[in-house]
């Protein structure tokens, strides 16, 4: 609908204009050629306002994306250009189990950290969205995580997990209640559950904020009705807060899940995939064997295996929007 | 070949950086009239460092920086960069031939890409014959098929460093040089909550040379001479069983240390011993003299030895080798090159060994007369950092496939699986040997 709108209103805008400003014909005008039909058509008008952005779009997006994926199939290195090796990246990193590890990793951090701050976020914006006092000012501060650069965040966290000099490790300590420092980052299982918290942490701003608004666009008069039906709190929610909700919620957790899927900085400043490669997602993998280790090809093989699954997570979304009736226009 | 007597020298040491870049500037333009390296006109550099492990060795190579922009007027631009961050960084320049003209990273940083690097070969051998022949094991780092990527500015001297009150509580006098000894001083200390620690994380530095110590102790190696992959037998599964046993005297958390991790950890009085370049006793000291009275007491307590020598009955070591290379988008290679001379000339190189205070060891044989090696026993192991040092597995061969096979931690994660029980000892071998035969088969 958009584009329709957009080139429909400016058609009349256009009009209007010449209304204003009628040319005076001196002698009969030529009938406009092919081109010049084209550009003025109001059909047309909509692909002319969206051209700048697709060219943008191809420059900065369809370029490296396909230069990674023809990378992958060479044994490019850091300065030399390689030559094409078909599958041959494929066939070896599938075979390797570090990449496997990664991608299981990966999954599971995305599954936990966006069901988590998908939980966390909903109940914060309800929270927030009650009469509060100094709403305002809870409303910033829950923001900070977000607000606050991931490289920052990510170095906090490395300190307050640091082997030695935790935190954490040194309050148990002085309570009594522990007599060793906790391995948060040594250990592979504890370091993968740091590194979902800290990811957890950050991006539960984002959900609270997004499905705050959402909550407010709903009106109360559907609450009060509802209410003098005798309906609970929970049928509130069940039945008005959460079907109004679902589009916001669709874009939000799809939004979500790309990120944490692709998530770099977090990991790379805490853990650098350590300890032993137990934390690399696939993207710390990539840059690992592309950038520190030198093996372009191999790299790029690694992050264009990151493809499949994003595809497959927008689809699942974008089928998810598309059964919904709001989309159709015909309202909620 | 030295300018200044011994005495001369050691009164520099104590002059505040400032005096030393004023006696600096007239030796600068002196040379700036002879050297065979004009930069060109208008010239001016960007150079990438690791950010300085010690105060002073930083300070000393800004006053080179500064004395070298006044001689000649080529403004050197720096900028610091974690050791563990220079490799991607330049990496990144490499690949989009953008950014720094000279880069100052670790080992064999300029072999991941050689067809990048303005050949040094000319500077190389010019330095060489003036100053007594460049030391061979960290020559070879640079080196390929007898062209110079690059120069071995200095070698980073890891050693053991260790408390000296911990190993006499633990019945030893001094630090074992056999590695059963060595593991039985491990377990005492261990014993009395006094432990060692060394990395497994990636630590570039600190985990490589820790990990190729037991490695090549044992015999194992990589690859051979011929670049046939070798990896997988009986002196590898040995120097695992080793590192197995010595795993459980450490301190927790190695395997998630970086390169700073046990300097920290050290000087907080949790670990006390572990393998390190002298960073950790000079901090101690420093702190000390400006009147820290815990660190004064920590600097006198702590001493550096050898790494111990394996079954293989020979000194089989890795040290960290820092080299510093041009790449050959520069339009100024000649500045670049100019740079590195004036650097390494006896004026600016001498001074600066003894700013770095055994921090950082020479490459070039005629500096092995330098005042830093006697002026402070405890940095006296360090002299032998360059002589010691082992070439990579491979370098022979493909020395880029061996910069690689480092740059992508591959023996380390090979220990650091099997040390921490991710992987059995045939799985991790079996793991190492994969990668290895990617790289060279």
């Amino acid at each position: 609908m958009g584009p329709f709108l957009i080139s429909s209103s400016f058609a009349g805008l256009h009009m209007i204009v010449l209304d204003q400003h009628p040319p005076k014909p001196l002698r009969p005008m030529a009938a406009p050629g092919a081109v010049a039909r084209l550009v003025a058509h109001r059909d047309w008008l909509g692909f002319w306002f969206m051209l700048p952005a697709g060219l943008i779009l191809v420059a900065l997006l369809v370029y490296p994306l396909g230069l990674g994926v023809w990378l992958s199939f060479t044994n490019a290195t850091i300065g030399n250009a390689g030559r094409f090796i078909g599958l041959g990246n494929y066939t070896w990193i599938f075979g390797d189990e570090t990449f496997l590890h990664s991608i299981v990793f990966t999954l599971a951090y995305t599954l936990i950290a966006s069901s988590i701050k998908f939980a966390v976020g909903l109940y914060l914006a309800l929270l927030l969205n009650k009469r509060l006092p100094f709403k305002a000012l809870i409303r910033s501060i829950i923001l900070i995580p977000f607000v606050v650069p991931t490289v920052l965040s990510a170095i906090a966290f490395w300190w307050i997990f640091d082997a030695q000099f935790s935190i954490i490790s040194w309050s148990l300590t002085r309570l009594g209640l522990i007599h060793h420092n906790i391995d948060f980052l040594g250990n592979p299982l504890l370091a993968r559950a740091c590194v979902i918290f800290a990811n957890i942490w950050r991006g539960v701003p984002f959900v609270a904020i997004t499905l705050l608004a959402g909550l407010q666009t709903v009106s109360p008069s559907l609450y009060e009705a509802a209410t003098i039906d005798g309906a609970t709190s929970w049928q509130n929610f069940r039945f008005i807060t959460y079907p109004l909700l679902t589009p916001i919620i669709a874009v939000v957790m799809t939004f979500s899940v790309l990120f944490t899927f692709t998530d770099f900085q977090l990991i790379w400043v805490m853990t650098r995939g350590g300890p032993v490669n137990a934390t690399h997602l696939m993207a710390t993998l990539s840059f690992q064997r592309a950038i520190v280790g030198g093996s372009l090809g191999e790299g790029a093989a690694i992050s264009s295996s990151m493809i499949p699954f994003l595809l497959a997570a927008i689809l699942i979304s974008w089928f998810g929007l598309q059964r919904r009736k709001w989309q159709q226009g015909s309202g909620a | 070949m030295f300018n200044l007597s011994r005495r001369s020298l050691i009164k520099n040491a104590g002059l505040t950086a400032l005096a030393g870049s004023a006696s600096l500037e007239g030796f600068a333009r002196a040379w700036a009239q002879t050297t065979s390296w004009k930069p060109e006109p208008g010239a001016s550099l960007q150079l990438m460092r690791w950010k300085e492990f010690i105060d002073a060795e930083g300070k000393s190579f800004d006053a080179i920086v500064a004395a070298f922009t006044k001689a000649t007027n080529v403004k050197v631009q720096v900028t610091r960069e974690g050791l563990d961050d220079v490799q991607p960084k330049a990496s990144v320049a490499a690949a989009t031939g953008q950014g720094p003209d000279i880069v100052w990273g670790s080992y064999s940083l300029p072999q991941l890409f050689p067809t990048k690097c303005v050949d040094m070969t000319d500077l190389a051998d010019y330095l060489g014959k003036k100053y007594g022949g460049w030391t061979p094991g960290p020559a070879a780092y640079v080196t390929s098929k007898g062209k110079w990527l690059g120069l071995p500015i200095a070698t980073n001297g890891n050693y053991i460093n260790y408390r000296t009150s911990a190993i006499n509580k633990a019945g030893f006098k001094e630090v074992p040089q056999d590695f059963d000894g060595f593991l039985a001083l491990c377990q005492a200390m261990k014993k009395n909550n006094t432990p060692a620690g060394f990395a497994l994380g990636h630590a570039t530095g600190d985990g490589n040379c820790f990990v190729y110590w037991m490695l090549w102790g044992y015999g194992a190696h990589l690859v051979d001479d011929k670049g046939k992959v070798v990896i997988n037998s009986p002196e590898t599964a040995k120097a695992l069983e080793y590192a197995k046993k010595l795993y459980p005297t450490f301190i927790s958390g190695t395997p998630s240390w970086n390169d700073g991790s046990n300097n920290k950890a050290f000087l907080a009085g949790d670990l006390y011993l572990t393998g390190n370049g002298i960073s950790i006793y000079v901090a101690a000291k420093t702190a000390g003299e400006k009147g820290d009275a815990k660190m004064k007491a920590m600097a006198e307590d702590i001493n550096h030895a050898y790494w111990p020598t394996g079954p293989v009955k020979k000194i089989a070591e890795l040290q960290s080798i820092y080299p510093m290379m041009a790449f050959n988008y520069t339009k100024y290679p000649n500045a670049c090159k100019a740079f590195m001379d004036f650097m390494m000339e006896a004026k600016q190189y001498n001074q600066w060994l003894i700013d770095s205070q055994g921090y950082l060891t020479e490459t070039l044989k005629a500096y092995d007369k330098n005042p830093v090696w006697t002026m402070d026993p405890k940095a006296a192991v360090f002299r032998d950092a360059s002589n010691r040092c082992g070439v990579l597995d491979g370098m022979n061969v493909n020395p880029q496939k061996a910069a690689e096979s480092i740059a992508d931690f591959v023996v380390l994660d090979m220990f650091a699986r099997y040390c921490t029980g991710q992987d059995t000892l045939k799985g991790s071998i079996a793991n190492a040997e994969r990668q290895a035969k990617r790289l060279f088969g």
